[in-house]
């Protein structure tokens, strides 16, 4: 499996995509950082744009991966592999390359001004740790997705689509649903309906960590009252997890059934 | 070596195998012949465990090969389209699937045998067609393996690259291979095959040596002894019409 992990990741280092998603989160943070006025402003300002960023690149790099390299597929399959080792080797190989361009792209310019020595540095990390979660979700979701649809249209539409509901859909039901039932005592459901959808709680994680109720809006809101800070945010970074374990597990089970 | 029972498989609504039992228990080299669409490269593909049967079951080596893989250790694949990734050159894809696989290929021989020497440090994008499957070959050959799978080995090679291949073949029957081939090229099959197996619509029609084949169908050569198959095919499918389009596909081209 690492092996194959290898070859994707070697394969895909020479995309210069990569270098451009890199590229582009190096010059934003930068110009965050020293035009923007200051740390927690920037990491705000960062965490909306990772939020949407990374779960869009990591399902369009995971979905472009998998139709790009069937050939390098079927060429392994033949060869005394484990299938799944296969499939996993290639989506951590894609995973893994998002999560250096997003590590050094952020993270480069956060170093070079100074956050080891500011109050800042675990707000930073939370930050990065949310953006590597959404990365490694997202590029297993497009995987699973691509795996599923041999017709790459379909693939890559169906998968855009997960994404734009994630990122937009699911926030306007959510708050259409808030609004609509607003007479009833709405807590659980909202703590359960964040649960379903990644983005938002990232998003809840990391503000929890900033400690700033102004932004939390109505779900962080009640997890914070709920659970208390450190017990939201244990219970939050374990259903991340999750997220991750799922589309994977996916993968597998999708993998060992098919026909090449 | 393999046997084959009873393997069923249809993708969606088609039903491309049904209830196929075969075995091959001696070494030599076996020719599956067919016209296009009868179930050849899904019969190779379930050997190698590509395509999963629906039904039945296929032993190699008196080992159930459902969800194994290091059984394919024990064999050389050479696929029908040469598919490789584009961006690597030749020499890195044979560095990687030697990685991969470990132990000790034999791609120089190989190499120089098809004149390939030139090509190491080109993309295979670069490549023509001919000379992607000569790096095909070398790819599926390089490794020393009991069975052998060549799923039309001589599509798109010159005369000589073919020269090369039927002395290959025969130098690796000698040492006692299992070797089998599909191939669309009759004389081929007479020169090389021991043995036939002939599917028609996902059913085997016949099986056994090329002499008998010949006899069965007191045909003179094995073109003949195929267009009677495939006659006898026609009349037992002449109510959907596919037997007559198989001998229009085999005998027309």
């Amino acid at each position: 499996m690492f092996k194959i992990l290898k070859y994707s990741f070697f394969d895909l280092t020479r995309s210069r995509w990569l270098y451009i998603y890199g590229a582009f989160y190096f010059l934003l943070t930068v110009s965050l950082l020293w035009l923007g006025g200051g740390l927690s402003k920037a990491i705000i300002s960062l965490m909306n744009i990772i939020l949407v960023l990374a779960p869009l690149i990591a399902t369009m790099f995971g979905v472009m991966y998998y139709y790009n390299s069937r050939e390098f597929t079927e060429l392994l399959l033949a060869q005394p592999i484990r299938r799944s080792h296969i499939f996993f080797g290639q989506y951590l190989g894609v995973a893994c390359s998002l999560a250096i361009s997003l590590l050094l792209g952020v993270g480069l310019p956060f170093v070079l001004y100074g956050i080891f020595n500011s109050a800042e540095i675990w707000n930073f990390s939370m930050l990065l740790l949310v953006g590597l979660f959404l990365s490694f979700i997202f590029s297993a979701i497009a995987f699973f997705i691509a795996l599923r649809n041999e017709n790459r249209i379909k693939g890559f539409g169906l998968a855009i689509l997960v994404w734009l509901f994630f990122a937009v859909i699911y926030d306007g039901l959510f708050l259409l649903a808030l609004s609509l039932f607003s007479d009833y005592p709405l807590e659980s459901f909202a703590i359960g309906a964040s649960l379903f959808n990644p983005i938002d709680l990232s998003r809840i994680l990391i503000l929890l960590k900033l400690d700033i109720s102004a932004l939390m809006g109505y779900t962080g809101a009640v997890i914070q009252n709920f659970m208390g800070t450190l017990l939201g945010m244990a219970c939050s970074l374990g259903v991340l997890v999750l997220w991750v374990v799922l589309p994977a597990w996916g993968i597998k089970w999708v993998a060992v059934r098919k026909d090449f | 070596m393999i046997t084959i029972e009873k393997l069923q498989k249809s993708f969606g609504k088609l039903e491309v195998l049904k209830g196929i039992s075969l075995e091959f228990q001696r070494p030599g080299i076996t020719a599956i012949l067919g016209p296009n669409g009868s179930g050849k490269t899904t019969l190779i593909k379930s050997i190698l465990g590509m395509a999963l049967p629906d039904k039945g079951r296929i032993c190699f080596q008196g080992e159930d090969i459902k969800g194994g893989w290091a059984y394919r250790r024990q064999i050389d694949y050479l696929p029908q389209i040469a598919r490789f990734p584009e961006n690597l050159a030749v020499k890195e894809l044979l560095r990687m699937i030697q990685d991969l696989r470990g132990g000790q290929p034999d791609a120089e021989r190989l190499i120089r045998l098809f004149a390939l020497e030139g090509y190491l440090d080109k993309r295979l994008g670069t490549l023509s067609g001919g000379t992607r499957q000569k790096v095909n070959l070398v790819l599926s050959l390089m490794y020393d393996s009991p069975l052998l799978i060549l799923d039309e080995p001589t599509s798109g090679l010159d005369p000589l690259a073919m020269l090369h291949l039927k002395e290959l073949l025969r130098q690796e029957k000698e040492r006692g291979k299992y070797i089998l081939i599909t191939t669309h090229i009759m004389s081929f099959v007479e020169e090389v095959a021991d043995e036939v197996v002939f599917l028609l619509e996902g059913h085997i029609h016949f099986q056994g040596s090329l002499r008998e084949l010949k006899e069965k169908y007191a045909a003179s050569s094995l073109e003949r002894a195929i267009a009677s198959i495939l006659q006898e095919g026609k009349l037992a499918f002449s109510s959907n019409g596919h037997g007559e389009k198989a001998a229009k596909l085999v005998l027309g081209g």
